[in-house]
């Protein structure tokens, strides 16, 4: 197989199949989680479930409070570091852009290639910073099982090959897309069955919780 | 004043002794020397060695088959510009067989070819473009002869098959999804021989006359995976490309008549295919170097790579999924909705049953078996 | 009957819903949940990081209500949980949690842990897997009718002498009065200050109220013992009591989960909603100094902060009125470094204290509590749960420090203007 003819496949079929597992996926995932139910407060309400809901969903955003931030520093830190440099590199690079107008019809202007690239570069030490951490800290190392290794690899390799092909390192530019788009791919399909899965849910966790916690008056 | 004498008169018979012949200054000569040496990337040293070699050069018997194509190759060739000494290297390989371009016909021409070969066995250069047709022989013939067997016939005492153009190369147009003819490329059929892909839909004539002196002054090329020679597929079209600042920048033309186009932006976004082409044309150019596709407004199609045919739209971004995705998301959301709701509903019911089986919890079964 | 590892996974089945489904689902391992709880950053041990303490109904939800799960089990990737597993997380979900709720403040994906770990405790009491300290007091509030055996005659033996030193009558089931008040037999037993205090302030602030000889405690074994059946039962008790005397409210006394019992949890164990209102004593009092019927004269000059109680401030919504109420008699009121509804546990409160198992990490886990009242040099300290009172004491004891601990509601009815 030729360098053309891998990106040929991984832009096709693959990423055909890979979407449709990841649509299947996500969207199994989220019945399963919905249809399981849940049981109606009786409780006399002191707040507005709704408000601490939504209010929730965005607060968690931030740390806490001053003091939960110090404690925890280093994982929230660069958790924000590889976050934000992920959806930089991932929603305004203008090729991403592309392909996201192409199959869901909207876009938005990107930033200039050296931008992106920087905060990509940045993700990536970030990403080994957490690895590290998580081989390293206590708590993590105690927590983390094969999943999460799995996880942190098929995140890594799309933002890794991803450089690469925009640097032109080491292989053929068309070998090098296609094993970045080829990463996506694989990205997608574990996607739905991994903790992956909270880039969606915990929109979901954190309205639950808000809106308990609204519910009896508490800003959560 | 005498005219300086060459080093070295041009053997009889060689390629050398055709062009003076034909009335190629040595000045011109000379030129083109270094043209070629120097879009191989080869050191000013090598000039001098080229000039020796293609004077000292015989003058190779080529035979030219022409199967599954569309005459563009030939015609790149040969009505690309004026004549110039690349058209005339050309001229001075002793073609012995080209059906479009020879004035026989019929039997005499095939007559002809088998001449050739038998005269020059094992010596003759196989130029071929086109791609060959398995699904039918019959989709193909030359004289009566499918393409197939003429080219394995041919190729038997070839010394090496110049596969020019991307049909001949990677199967090209004719083998576009879903490849009615079955057609395929010289190297999928031929594996023992030494192939060179001088691909490109069509190539650049220079390139082809190149590939041609090379082989004639020092042999086989250097080739890269796709056995294209490196010195004039080395180069990536979007390394190359002269919009790439724009590129960079984030300037990108967004249709082909905007202000973006009109500055010059970068054509990613209409379907450029540069970053994953190899070719020379952002370097070389077309039309005796005046300019190249992208230097036209329009972006790279990447002709010279496998399969460009099958690659979604030319004005897809190349970012962007062949396939169409609406399609897949609606069944593969159709299916995750149908086993979601069934695997949901399982999960209700064993909820269900978990509450009907539940045994009130008292103080006195707060113990396991053994202590009750 | 006996519990047995099937009634565990059935309980635990019951109690899975799209929350928790939720929850799972989106914990990325990333370990916040462990620098918010005082079990893991007193101890340095990862194993009680909150959610490995729920590891068990994690398992118990992937294998029986996710797809990807039940393919798991079948080709033998997931193991099914035993009885040994659960054995071996009643030192995570009993001993080291206090249900205290602040790992679920700081987990950035959401997730309401302590919500998980009281659904877990289900299954493991169901399945006989909870520790007998708890398993005993369960037993003592259900046959004798308070988790320390406290009995009628007992709270009727304090109330005489509350109505000598006071001059004023302790009323028993009066029929539609505005207030039921609940006792914790902590205050029965160590804090019979509380009653002298509820009688002088509901006196000054002309309000009726009354006890119920049918039930009189609040507390509620069944919330920490993780037992919606025996929950159930308790909180009945104070349903019918306050449906029959026809009462406006119930006061929750000061002690935090019998709050959450009744409160939140009462009207979905009983599976109606209740015809009383509840309060805490706390809000109560507060109500009442809105309205100037509480009539306090003199301040505390000392340096003094308040204790949080979880149950009350962070799982409760009660944040502001004690702080109200500490400024209208403490003129030098200080806050902890972290407080309000980021506070820290008191290291005993959700069954800890009632596990002896749990003794000595409970010492530790007050460590906590110790660093942050070394910080603030307070001359004392206030709080609105008699079960932190008593772990606050113990802790201060055991880390030798010499701090007086008070309730809120006595030293309000200290400062009462005194009836001339």
């Amino acid at each position: 197989m030729s360098g053309a003819e891998f990106l040929l496949w991984v832009r096709g079929p693959a990423f055909d199949m890979a979407m449709a597992i990841f649509l299947f996926g996500l969207l199994l995932r989220f019945l399963e989680i919905f249809l399981l139910g849940r049981k109606t407060d009786l409780s006399v309400a002191r707040g507005n479930a709704m408000a601490g809901g939504v209010r929730t969903m965005f607060t968690r955003f931030l740390p806490a409070d001053k003091n939960s931030f110090q404690r925890s520093a280093f994982t929230i830190v660069a958790g924000y570091v590889f976050h934000i440099g992920l959806l930089v590199a991932l929603f305004l690079f203008v090729p991403h852009i592309e392909l996201i107008k192409a199959t869901v019809g909207i876009g938005w202007p990107g930033l200039p290639t050296p931008i992106v690239d920087f905060f990509t570069a940045m993700t990536l030490i970030a990403l080994i910073a957490v690895l590290f951490h998580r081989l390293t800290h206590p708590v993590l190392k105690f927590l983390s099982t094969g999943e999460d290794y799995l996880v942190w690899a098929v995140t890594f390799i799309p933002l890794l090959t991803g450089y690469m092909a925009y640097h032109h390192l080491f292989f053929e530019y068309a070998w090098l897309l296609g094993m970045h788009i080829l990463s996506v791919e694989i990205l997608l399909i574990v996607f739905p069955f991994t903790k992956l899965m909270h880039t969606f849910t915990l929109f979901l966790s954190r309205w639950y919780q808000g809106a308990m916690a609204g519910h009896k008056g508490v800003q959560s | 004043m005498s005219t300086r004498k060459p080093s070295s008169s041009p053997a009889p018979g060689s390629v050398g002794e055709y062009l003076r012949a034909q009335g190629i200054s040595r000045r011109g000569f000379l030129k083109f020397c270094t043209a070629t040496a120097s879009m191989m990337a080869l050191s000013p040293a090598f000039v001098p060695r080229l000039v020796e070699a293609l004077e000292k050069a015989p003058r190779p018997s080529v035979i030219w088959l022409s199967f599954q194509e569309c005459t563009g190759c030939t015609e790149s060739l040969t009505r690309s510009h004026a004549p110039t000494v690349e058209g005339l290297i050309f001229d001075a390989i002793s073609l012995d067989y080209h059906h479009t371009l020879q004035a026989a016909s019929g039997e005499a021409a095939e007559l002809a070819r088998e001449e050739a070969m038998k005269e020059n066995w094992g010596k003759y250069v196989l130029v071929v473009d086109g791609s060959i047709p398995l699904g039918n022989p019959g989709f193909s013939t030359i004289a009566g002869i499918s393409n197939v067997d003429m080219l394995m016939d041919t190729a038997k005492g070839a010394a090496a098959i110049v596969s020019v153009g991307t049909c001949a190369a990677y199967g090209g147009l004719p083998q576009a999804d879903p490849n009615p003819t079955g057609a395929v490329s010289v190297q999928d059929l031929i594996k023992d021989k030494p192939i060179i892909n001088v691909p490109g839909c069509p190539p650049i004539p220079v390139v082809i006359t190149g590939v041609l002196a090379h082989f004639l002054a020092f042999g086989l090329p250097e080739l890269d995976e796709l056995n294209r020679p490196k010195v004039f597929y080395g180069q990536n079209i979007h390394d190359r490309c002269y919009r790439r600042p724009f590129y960079e920048r984030g300037q990108f033309a967004e249709t082909f008549d905007d202000e973006g186009a009109k500055k010059g932006w970068c054509l990613y976004k209409l379907g450029c295919k540069g970053p994953t082409t190899y070719n020379a044309c952002a370097t070389t150019k077309w039309n005796q170097g005046a300019s190249f596709p992208i230097e036209s407004g329009h972006g790279c199609l990447g002709c010279s790579e496998p399969r460009f045919w099958d690659g979604g739209s030319f004005y897809k971004a190349l970012s962007v999924p062949t396939g169409d995705l609406g399609q897949t998301a609606g069944y593969a959301l159709a299916a995750g909705g149908a086993v979601g709701i069934a695997a949901g509903l399982l999960a209700r019911q064993k909820k269900a049953q978990a509450v009907k089986d539940h045994e009130t919890v008292t103080v006195n079964d707060l113990h396991k078996g053994e202590h009750s | 009957m006996s519990a047995t590892l099937e009634r565990g996974i059935n309980a635990f089945k019951e109690h899975l819903d799209a929350p928790i489904a939720s929850f799972f689902s989106s914990c990325v391992h990333c370990g916040l949940c462990a620098d918010a709880c005082l079990f893991y950053t007193e101890t340095g041990d990862p194993q009680y990081t909150p959610i490995h303490k729920l590891e068990p109904l994690r398992r118990v939800w992937e294998q029986e209500y996710t797809l990807w799960g039940l393919f798991k089990k079948a080709i033998g990737l997931a193991r099914p949980l035993t009885d040994k597993d659960l054995e071996d997380w009643v030192p995570l979900l009993y001993n080291s949690c206090t249900l205290c709720g602040r790992c679920s403040m700081v987990c950035p994906v959401g997730n309401d842990l302590v919500y998980m770990i009281r659904k877990a405790r289900e299954g493991m009491s169901a399945s006989g897997n909870a520790p007998e300290g708890v398993k005993g007091a369960a037993k003592r509030t259900i046959e004798i009718g308070s988790p320390m055996g406290v009995r009628l005659p007992a709270l009727k033996a304090q109330a005489k002498h509350v109505e000598k030193d006071t001059g004023l009558s302790v009323p028993f089931d009066q029929e539609g009065v505005e207030y039921l008040v609940m006792m914790s037999s902590m205050e029965i037993m160590n804090y019979p200050e509380y009653l002298e205090a509820i009688v002088r302030i509901f006196h000054q602030a002309g309000k009726s109220w009354t006890l119920s000889s049918e039930a009189f405690e609040a507390t509620n074994a069944g919330i920490q013992i993780g037992s919606s059946d025996i929950a159930r039962d308790i909180v009945s008790r104070i349903v019918t009591a306050a449906e029959k005397l026809k009462v406006k409210t119930v006061i929750s006394p000061e002690c935090g989960h019998a709050y959450t019992a009744l409160r939140w949890e009462g009207a979905n164990l009983i599976k109606r909603p209740f015809t009383f209102q509840v309060q805490h004593i706390i809000e109560v009092l507060d109500e009442l100094r809105e309205q100037g019927l509480l009539k306090t004269e003199g301040m505390e000059e000392e340096k003094l902060t308040f204790h949080d109680p979880c149950q009350l401030v962070r799982r409760g919504g009660v944040i502001q009125q004690p702080r109200n109420l500490m400024n209208l008699v403490a003129s030098h009121f200080v806050e902890m470094n972290d407080s309000g509804k980021m506070n820290w546990c008191c290291g005993a409160g959700g069954g800890v204290s009632a596990n002896e198992d749990a003794d000595e990490i409970k010492m530790k886990a007050f460590n906590r509590k110790k660093e942050q009242l070394e910080e603030l040099k307070v001359d004392g300290l206030v709080t609105a749960c008699a079960n932190c009172r008593i772990q606050l004491e113990e802790g201060m004891e055991e880390y030798e420090m010499e701090l007086p601990v008070y309730g809120l509601t006595e030293m309000l009815a200290e400062h009462l203007v005194k009836d001339k």
